[in-house]
């Protein structure tokens, strides 16, 4: 068994910033990780990181920046949470400069700055358009230089409690197929969000919210979970994002009759209103006949020259002409909207405490919350450094004054574990089992066309009822055909489909339950914000038989809650 | 509107057209006790189609025992480099259609296997970290400003994905194992000429670069790195920059 102070689970951007603050205030500190730290999805986030630094407009500020992310949130996020994330945003965005980000330049050799959708000013930091990728490889560098201990290639099964408290993580490493234990005083999920519960997204196939699901069997309540975004332009076919900044470097939307729609909704933001209202927008025109093979609209970036496109959007380009076959600087590319960002997830105070004793998230596995109902474009990878550093530090202070776990619950847990893998791989001999990879399919399906852009009280509760099915079946009947122990890929996608069902069963009943429109929670049925009743977070509570639902007031500071125009 | 499940193309019809192509597969498992051997799988076609597409069909439609490493499928995360009809490529970004109707993928060379596709990548990280591959703060780093112009000798060098594709094509690593190879002397290389590192440090990267066994004069300017990298870096260019930078250094008594 290894023991250490602070362990971090997930060496995306959110943990690295976790475990480098641990390791800077003295703690000894691990990350245990799916995949090698710069495999994980923070290295697709292109757009940038939001700093009201004042590089290219002086009268921006931290309140300013605060105020765009609750109005873009529909007034859904707690005020004090996100005022101190708005101001910490300056600081932590300077040190990642002084950490070796590749930030583009103004002419000047300040931090290049660019406009963003629901943004007042150009407030978005950026590295050409691979902004995560620079952002997560600086972290890793900066660990490597750290000397910070890495578990690769492991997947956490389950955490393990001694009473209330969680004490370490049972783990499988996937080079072995061995159990592995990690006992720790203070574990902090920074497992990424759950983009593949749905049959069109943008993240990678990793991101299953697996880590959400294991904090939320360990008796954390995952919060607002049926907030999920969903990014106007992705590429028709793979779905593979196209960056915010392609519309905020001056792309337009046009749609089969060649108008920008964009006017007839959001008149004065037009294409760079906040991403929900995009997403809906599109999707309209393509269910009323003005899309183009009623799948998708055009995303125009001709008119911004080929030089600009290839300084500030090169990658989009060459990702347009690989998966589309178009050449984004003489043609349009082809867009449809697709599941990008969950708002929701684990419970978490300002400064990355679950209720769990022992527990602590980050990033996109967490919901503090400052993303409220809609995230701004910019703020993501600004969340993972914000609160990856908060939850490292409170891991590390809280862990001092701890004492290491014992063993005994880890021994129970591996049983567990084991058991659980010993029914898939048995299961796996019979004729009649379930392939996890076709439960995982229907899932993917009741999500996206039932828990999707558009929702109403029949298909949710059409959808409650499928996702209950196919967890029974999954639990009852899944099995993997591939028993050998090393390097067992259907394995843990298998392992992994138990813990999807379940969150996307929180976000299903999460919004059957909600009754009002806000932000990315769009309601037919109910197609106005209803701040009376429903200005309040969501709190599900695992059980097997579903999630049981709590609410809990919006923290409001300074800003009541007005309509939301763009 | 028709939603597939998960897949490569979710909004992009499946087969349908009856056509297939051929995948032939280097299979090795170490608990076996057989030596590696090569699997056909035909799989459905259909335009636009990714070789990761095709794997993955296979891992969830056929053969559950296949083992490879996928992630981002956008070629930006670097974990399914390996070898397709013979070279070193990402499989997501690698289009059936500009491959043949046979595709034949192999584990990357020059690096152990762990399972089929999977190889251990320890050595190929080994090296990196041996370029002290990470910025080391000035003490004196208020106030920041980068000249345009050295921003664009680091840029593209910090694009790299570490997916390990030069390394394992490149022929001096291969008959070298203490050469450092093209990606952690692009890494070297991208530290050296960013002026937000501490100065004091700047020799060092160059000692490290001039080493006579791991160094940059056992670069043999095959160029094979700068033919497979992924995301066009030109690794044999950064080495040959890295060159005269030693040189400059040597000459001016840095070094």
């Amino acid at each position: 068994m290894e023991r250490h102070g602070v362990l971090v689970v997930g060496g995306g951007l959110a943990g690295l910033r976790a475990a480098v603050e641990a390791k800077l205030s003295g703690a000894d500190v691990a990350v245990l990780s799916l995949v090698y730290p710069m495999r994980s999805h923070s290295v697709a986030a292109q757009g940038g990181i939001n700093a009201a630094l004042g590089n290219a407009d002086p009268t921006d500020s931290w309140e300013r920046h605060a105020f765009d992310t609750i109005k873009g949130a529909d007034y859904l996020a707690d005020q004090d949470a996100v005022e101190e994330y708005a101001r910490d945003a300056i600081e932590r965005v300077l040190e990642l400069d002084r950490w070796g980000v590749p930030f583009s330049r103004t002419e000047d050799g300040r931090i290049a700055q660019r406009p963003f959708g629901g943004a007042a000013f150009p407030r978005t930091c950026y590295a050409a358009d691979h902004t995560g990728h620079a952002v997560m490889h600086t972290l890793y560098q900066q660990s490597l230089r750290l000397g910070i201990t890495f578990y690769d290639e492991r997947v956490a099964l389950k955490l393990v409690k001694e009473g209330e408290r969680v004490v370490g993580v049972v783990a499988m490493n996937l080079r072995t197929g061995e159990l592995e234990s990690y006992a720790a005083r203070a574990v902090v999920m920074a497992t990424g969000g759950a983009g593949r519960i749905y049959a069109r997204t943008t993240n990678s196939h990793h991101s299953t919210g697996f880590g959400m699901a294991l904090a939320y069997w360990a008796g954390a309540p995952l919060e607002d979970m049926e907030f999920i975004q969903f990014h106007p332009t992705t590429l028709y076919g793979t779905n593979i994002l196209i960056s915010e900044a392609a519309r905020g470097e001056g792309g337009v939307l046009l749609n089969n009759r060649g108008e920008r729609f964009m006017a007839r909704y959001a008149p004065e933001k037009m294409e760079l209103a906040p991403r929900d209202i995009v997403a809906r927008s599109i999707y309209r025109e393509v269910l009323e006949g003005r899309g183009f093979e009623g799948e998708y609209v055009h995303l125009d970036i001709t008119g911004l020259g080929e030089d600009r496109i290839m300084e500030r959007l090169p990658q989009i380009w060459e990702l347009a002409l690989k998966f589309a076959g178009v050449d984004a600087r003489y043609e349009p590319i082809p867009v449809q909207p697709g599941h990008h960002y969950t708002m929701g997830g684990i419970d978490t105070d300002k400064h990355g405490r679950t209720e769990v004793p022992g527990l602590y998230a980050a990033g996109e596995c967490a919901c503090v919350s400052v993303h409220g109902a809609n995230r701004l474009g910019g703020n993501s990878l600004l969340e993972c450094v914000v609160f990856g550093k908060r939850a490292g530090e409170s891991a590390s202070s809280d862990a001092a004054s701890a004492s290491d776990p014992p063993s005994g619950p880890f021994e129970e847990a591996e049983r567990e574990v084991e058991a659980w893998i010993g029914r898939l791989v048995e299961r796996g001999g019979e004729e009649r089992a379930e392939n996890p990879y076709h439960l995982r399919a229907e899932m993917q399906r009741v999500m996206w066309e039932k828990v999707g852009i558009f929702r109403d009280e029949e298909g949710l509760s059409a959808a409650v009822a499928e996702l209950k099915s196919i967890r029974k079946r999954y639990w009852e009947g899944a099995g993997v055909r591939s028993g050998g122990k090393t390097f067992n890929v259907a394995l843990y996608d298998a392992l992994a489909t138990g813990g999807m069902i379940d969150v996307a069963l929180a976000v299903a009943s999460g919004a059957l339950a909600r009754r009002e429109s806000r932000g990315a929670h769009y309601r037919t049925d109910y197609p106005r914000r209803d701040d009376e009743n429903w200005l309040k977070h969501t709190l599900a509570r695992f059980t097997p038989d579903g999630p049981v639902l709590e609410y809990r007031p919006v923290v409001i500071t300074r800003w009541p809650p007005r309509e939301r125009k763009y | 509107m028709r939603v597939e499940g998960e897949g490569g193309g979710a909004g992009v019809p499946a087969g349908g057209s009856g056509e297939t192509v051929v995948f032939r597969v280097r299979r090795y498992d170490p608990e076996s006790g057989v030596g590696p051997y090569y699997q056909e799988y035909e799989v459905p076609y259909r335009p636009g189609m990714t070789v990761l597409d095709g794997l993955l069909h296979i891992l969830r439609e056929v053969d559950q025992t296949l083992s490879l490493r996928y992630s981002c499928r956008q070629k930006i995360c670097g974990s399914c480099a390996m070898l397709i009809n013979g070279r070193e490529r990402l499989a997501c970004e690698t289009q059936v259609a500009e491959v043949g109707r046979t595709v034949t993928m192999e584990p990357l060379p020059h690096l152990p296997v762990i399972k089929d596709l999977v190889v251990d990548v320890e050595p190929f990280l080994d090296k990196m970290k041996a370029s002290m591959p990470y910025l080391i703060p000035r003490s004196d780093s208020e106030n920041i400003r980068v000249p345009p112009e050295e921003f664009e000798r680091y840029r593209v060098a910090s694009d790299c994905i570490w997916c390990a594709a030069c390394y394992s094509a490149c022929p001096a690593a291969y008959s070298n194992p203490y050469y450092l190879g093209p990606a952690a002397l692009g890494q070297l290389f991208r530290f050296e000429v960013d002026s937000r590192e501490d100065p004091s440090v700047k020799p060092l990267r160059l000692v490290i670069a001039d080493d006579d066994c791991a160094g940059v004069w056992r670069c043999h300017q095959a160029h094979a790195c700068s033919e497979v990298c992924p995301k066009h870096i030109n690794p044999g260019e950064l080495i040959a920059e890295l060159k005269r930078e030693v040189l400059r250094a040597r000459i001016s008594g840095r070094i």
